[in-house]
């Protein structure tokens, strides 16, 4: 499949291309393109409106709060692909073994995952985050644990009807190993699917951070779009009507966010057109 | 697991430098913090069973009591939101579906994947700054500091004023998803052979979308309904943050910030039982509704 030609023919694809680059490159060259620095603090302009010195105006310590959101992507794109790249490796390796293996072992991973689909994660990673230490590192691996769940019960679900395909029996009469089998035949199968399901969680990933850090939970160092939305949460700015503060960084995440949407729906549709049909299996 | 915390709920419960040794032994002994951990864990589950869930650090009272009294405040705003954005859902869902690739199905469908990955509390946070701007409604807490009510009509119009935007915003963060399963759910039921057949033998099309479709649509939406419940449970908590709503969610957000185990337990307690509560009934419902994932009869 030519990749330039899918990019061309699907327009969803190229418009979440597009977005999803923007801030990529923007979140690599804010060093250079960031008119302030990260400590510039100015006394004589605090919580200004946007005027043409500062775009979006400046917060309660007199920063530029355009060069704060530039800056911050960094931090929120490495959280976000980080946790959902970990938490997609764990719910892969998670759905191949409960899918695979059938027994105690796939009875004891489906109630997990049950579990964790059931549970409001969110509820789940504020409990976690302020009981272990609240670096980023944590905090990404606090993300990646509580969310593979929905991923494995798709891996499984495919791996289940893989298992059953006549090449996979024919390999299993011909005596070869299941590490072989997974290796050849399941993991080839499940892999454009896990992918996508990388893709799809990226911004799941992305709002978890930023809720976290805006619900105080998660050092506020690295700075991260939810580190202005705390502070702006924190500084008043809501109840004295600065929405130069609050509003940005959230819009900036919005799209984000739908920008990263729209490429892994598209490719899901690219790489699985039998999906297109599908019908939900009954619960 | 909350133990693992650093800091000691001794020093931090009783900060006061006129307490000796031995003060501090005898508290410990009445929390019973000398003993070792699974002795602690083992005496919790047996309280938590007996409905005591012990006494919370800071507020110095029984947990399962301040736990009450934030439940009911949750529920205001829960019970209203959920059946509100339920009905929403499956309202606009539906014409979304009917008309479906239609400029009004466009419009929905990109409406309800916006609304879907507002973030929570940024969406609280904006309609806080357009009320600031444009409504002036009060944007924290339940109720009005120190107002004498006339008559509890008043007081519950001082709620609803309150609860206003809380409501709002617990309604349009989970409706965008709602409205989107819903069709999707109406548009795959609608490749079925049966709906088909229905066609064929010459039903209008009005006919077919509320006898055919939307009686077999029911059983996703159920299902959906209880998860859409753990959702705005979870969306509770963040709004509730936002808004300074005293409850549930306020109370973990305030239990984290100062370091109050008992009370955290409590709480993510509660709430676990309630989402699992809601996916029981729902599984229940689900058996009443479909003979076929009935299996008492094997």
């Amino acid at each position: 499949m030519n990749i330039l030609y899918v990019i061309k023919r699907n327009s969803e694809m190229k418009a979440g291309l597009i977005i999803t680059c923007l801030f990529i490159v923007l979140a690599l060259i804010a060093p250079y393109i960031a008119p302030y620095g990260v400590y510039d603090t100015d006394p004589s302009s605090i919580l200004k409106p946007p005027s043409f010195t500062h775009l979006f105006g400046t917060d309660e310590m007199g920063r530029d709060l355009f060069s704060l959101n530039l800056y911050a992507l960094k931090f929120t794109l490495l959280v976000g692909i980080l946790s959902a790249v970990i938490s997609s490796t764990i719910g892969l390796f998670m759905g191949i073994l409960s899918g695979y293996f059938s027994g105690i072992l796939d009875w004891l991973i489906t109630r997990v995952v049950d579990f964790l689909i059931s549970i409001p994660a969110i509820v789940l990673m504020i409990v976690m985050g302020s009981v272990f230490s609240s670096g980023v590192l944590s905090i990404i691996l606090i993300i990646a644990i509580l969310s593979w769940a929905p991923i494995a019960r798709v891996i499984r679900s495919i791996v289940l009807s893989v298992k059953e395909l006549p090449f996979v029996q024919a390999a299993k009469a011909l005596g070869a190993s299941d590490l072989w089998i997974i290796r050849k035949h399941i993991l080839p199968s499940v892999l454009p699917m896990t992918l996508v399901l990388t893709i799809l969680s990226i911004p799941n990933a992305i709002f978890s951070y930023a809720a976290l850090v805006f619900m105080g939970v998660g050092s506020v160092e690295e700075l991260n779009l939810g580190t202005i939305l705390y502070y702006a949460y924190v500084s008043g700015s809501l109840s004295s009507g600065r929405w130069w503060y609050f509003i940005p960084p959230g819009l900036i995440l919005v799209t984000l966010a739908i920008g990263i949407m729209l490429v892994g729906r598209a490719l899901e549709r690219e790489l699985n057109p039998r999906l297109r049909e599908s019908k939900p299996e009954p619960i | 697991m909350f133990r693992l915390l650093p800091g000691d709920p001794i020093s931090l419960m009783f900060r006061d430098l006129r307490l000796n040794k031995d003060q501090v032994d005898y508290l410990m002994r009445v929390f019973g913090l000398d003993k070792p951990l699974w002795e602690q864990y083992f005496i919790y589950i047996i309280n938590a069973l007996r409905g005591n869930l012990g006494i919370s650090f800071y507020y110095k009272q029984p947990v399962s009591g301040i736990l009450i009294e934030r439940l009911v405040n949750t529920l205001i705003l829960l019970i209203p939101s959920t059946i509100c954005l339920i009905l929403l859902g499956v309202v606009t869902g539906s014409i979304s579906a009917w008309k479906k690739n239609n400029f009004i199905d466009k419009f929905i469908s990109g409406f309800s994947l916006v609304l879907y990955t507002l973030p929570t509390y940024w969406l609280g946070g904006l309609l806080i700054i357009l009320s600031i701007y444009f409504l002036r409604l009060p944007v924290t807490g339940m109720y009005n500091y120190g107002v004498q009510y006339s008559g509890l009509i008043d007081k519950i119009a001082d709620l609803l004023t309150h609860m206003l935007l809380p409501f709002v915003t617990l309604t349009l963060v989970s409706y965008g998803s709602f409205t989107m399963i819903t069709r999707s759910a109406l548009v795959d039921i609608s490749t079925e052979d049966f709906v088909k057949a229905s066609y064929a033998i010459g039903y209008s099309e009005k006919r077919i979308f509320m006898r055919v479709l939307l009686k077999n649509v029911s059983l996703p939406i159920l299902s959906m309904s209880a998860i859409a419940i753990g959702t705005s449970v979870a969306g509770a908590v963040l709004t509730e943050t936002v808004f300074a709503w005293p409850g549930v969610g306020r109370l973990i957000y305030d239990a984290v910030m100062n370091r109050d185990y008992p009370l955290l337990q409590g709480s993510f307690l509660i709430i676990s039982i309630s989402v699992v509560l809601a996916n029981t009934i729902a599984d229940l419902l689900y058996g009443i509704l479909d003979p076929r994932v009935r299996t008492g009869g094997q």
